[in-house]
């Protein structure tokens, strides 16, 4: 909880990682791109405050203990969600797989919520899996990779009717938080992996399900704002655009935080650090703290105590049902719906165009 | 200026500044664009060194914000690179070496080559590049839309106003020019006559009504290219030193 002007913030951070990138890991072979990977992540933490840049020896693998301390002690972290990421063809045991997050939710109860992952070219041995994995860990949530490579299949998206039946079996099972990475990605090589419109088509027809598109989409933030637009169930995961833009591009940040209160709505924004490429801590402040810089910015939506209560914690804490402290909590008028707001900005046909 | 990313100056010389051949094809790759950012290579800071031998053959270096950064794109600056550079009358050769990328050897291999992108990453890629690059054209179009319509809006144009202007009654300026080259690049309407606001898809002319939106998701591409271009400028500069010289400006 981050307490600032008698207001009381409660954090969940929606996308964090627990890796191990240090070079004992490293699969023999492709050591080049276990050592690129995570230097590209380094490189990323160049944007943040000087003052909270690692060194690349910690940054490979800082340990439980430093992460309990950045995200609970100093971070003002209340949840963190753990999003899974294998890369197994470059880390022996994986950059950081459900299984290693999952011991610390075990350990540490109510800190921490691991999400799964599915890939619909698994058949019914994922689902199997799925099934299984849905019950081990309690799943509410999953991290989708639509751009991973398999046994030659060059990535898949979310409207192949294979994944029509995994989002069934989510549904079915309680798991209602589908995260999307929509962000960078290297291969499949002449694809544009940022492409959103399974997105949208699959938000259409399973309108119980949630979908968490991480990273807005960047680089086309455009495109998905365009999408999340017309779909109520769409929501923005801020990870990187707070980390990637707020100290390191301040005006720019506000064009997009603008951007996205206009086009998606403080209703479906949700925080994540992106830890460990940067910590919590100046991102929470930082938020907290922020306004636009001036007034040429007057014809985006405002932004106030309520809106950062929203996106730092409460928009998540509403979508994996996690307990809010009372005086966290904003006051609920009785004339207003509390769940998604149904109102489109613009005609999904006009928008299209 | 922007805090904590300090302004230092840049380690490498791009060119020989008393060799006017080197200073010509520098000069060419100023027509060389990240086609996803829709700048400059050389103002992007991506062109680590050029040089031209004795015996007319253009060096060329790239470098580019991150060992993973998209080979798509890579591959695409690299051939524009090598035809912009081939393209300089005295030079007799083009040689372009992208550095520090996980896809180098292939990348430089195949446009050394000559071959397409398929057959530079064998057995990875089954599309060429045309259509990708006319995607990137196309939100070309739509942010530079935005620089041009913003500044006569803020200066008093009514909405019936700049949904009447054509091309040749808008102010003329730098942005204007890029606009319009964009839009010959795609084959879109760019005469006097044709108007400043049109769909990129179509071609079709912007109705008042369909207007404010347009202008709205004219706004949101360019924020989103500039956002896009300010996180690569920053990731270049914590690479290599660069100068990061555009800041955080409008």
């Amino acid at each position: 909880m981050y307490e600032k002007d008698g207001e009381k913030y409660f954090v969940v951070d929606s996308h964090m990682h627990y890796w191990d990138a240090s070079p004992e890991n490293w699969v023999p072979g492709a050591e080049q791109y276990a050592k690129g990977w995570i230097e590209c992540f380094h490189a990323y933490m160049g944007l943040a405050p000087e003052n909270t840049h690692w060194p690349i020896e910690k940054f490979m693998n800082y340990g439980e203990e430093t992460m309990m301390k950045d995200l609970f002690e100093d971070g003002y972290v209340d949840v963190g969600i753990f999003q899974s990421t294998y890369l197994k063809e470059w880390y022996t045991t994986g950059f950081n797989t459900t299984e290693r997050n999952a011991q610390l939710v075990e350990k540490y109860p109510g800190k921490f919520i691991v999400n799964g992952r599915w890939d619909p070219r698994e058949g019914d041995a994922g689902i199997k899996q799925l099934e299984e994995d849905a019950k081990r860990y309690n799943l509410k949530g999953v991290k989708l990779y639509t751009a991973e490579w398999r046994e030659g299949s060059r990535g898949w998206t979310l409207k192949d009717p294979e994944a029509f039946r995994f989002l069934e079996k989510s549904q079915e099972l309680g798991i209602k938080n589908i995260h999307v990475h929509k962000g960078p990605t290297i291969w499949p090589l002449d694809k544009d992996a940022f492409d959103v419109s399974d997105v949208d088509q699959a938000a259409t027809q399973f309108q119980d399900l949630n979908f968490i598109v991480e990273h807005v989409g960047l680089p086309r933030i455009e495109d998905f704002c365009f999408m999340a637009t017309q779909e109520p169930n769409v929501y923005a995961g801020l990870s990187v655009v707070l980390g990637g833009l707020m100290h390191a591009r301040p005006k720019f940040f506000a064009k997009v935080m603008g951007e996205l209160l206009f086009w998606v709505g403080e209703d479906k924004m949700t925080f994540g650090s992106d830890y460990g490429i940067w910590e919590p801590k100046w991102q929470v402040e930082g938020l907290v703290a922020w306004d636009y810089p001036d007034d040429t910015y007057s014809d985006y939506p405002r932004v106030n105590v309520a809106t950062k209560k929203k996106i730092l914690g409460l928009n998540a804490a509403k979508l994996y049902d996690i307990e809010v402290p009372l005086e966290c909590r904003l006051p609920v008028p009785e004339d207003e719906p509390a769940s998604q707001d149904d109102a489109q900005l613009v005609d999904a046909g006009e928008a299209r165009r | 200026m922007t805090a904590g990313l300090e302004t230092k100056p840049a380690p490498i010389t791009p060119q020989d500044p008393h060799d006017p051949l080197s200073a010509a094809v520098l000069a060419a790759l100023d027509g060389v664009r990240d086609p996803e950012l829709d700048e400059p290579v050389t103002t992007l800071g991506f062109v680590s060194s050029c040089a031209v031998t004795a015996d007319g053959v253009a060096e060329i270096r790239l470098r580019l914000p991150t060992y993973f950064c998209a080979p798509n794109f890579a591959f695409l600056m690299v051939a524009d690179a090598y035809d912009a550079a081939s393209a300089v009358p005295g030079v007799r050769r083009a040689e372009v070496v992208l550095e520090d990328h996980f896809a180098s050897t292939e990348i430089n291999d195949g446009v050394a080559a000559r071959a397409g992108f398929v057959q530079a990453f064998d057995g990875e890629a089954v599309a060429e590049l045309g259509d990708l690059r006319r995607d990137f054209l196309r939100k070309a179009v739509w942010a530079g839309t935005d620089r041009v319509a913003r500044p006569l809006a803020a200066a008093g144009y009514t909405e019936h106003q700049l949904a009447a202007l054509s091309l040749g009654q808008t102010p003329d300026s730098r942005d204007l020019q890029r606009l319009r080259a964009r839009r010959a690049e795609l084959g879109l309407p760019d005469g006097d006559d044709d108007p400043l606001l049109l769909d990129p898809a179509t071609g079709q002319a912007i109705g008042i009504e369909a207007l404010p939106l347009h202008l709205r998701r004219a706004r949101l591409t360019r924020v989103s290219l500039d956002a896009n271009s300010g996180i690569c400028r920053g990731m270049l500069h914590h690479r290599y030193g660069t100068v990061d010289e555009r800041g955080d400006t409008e």
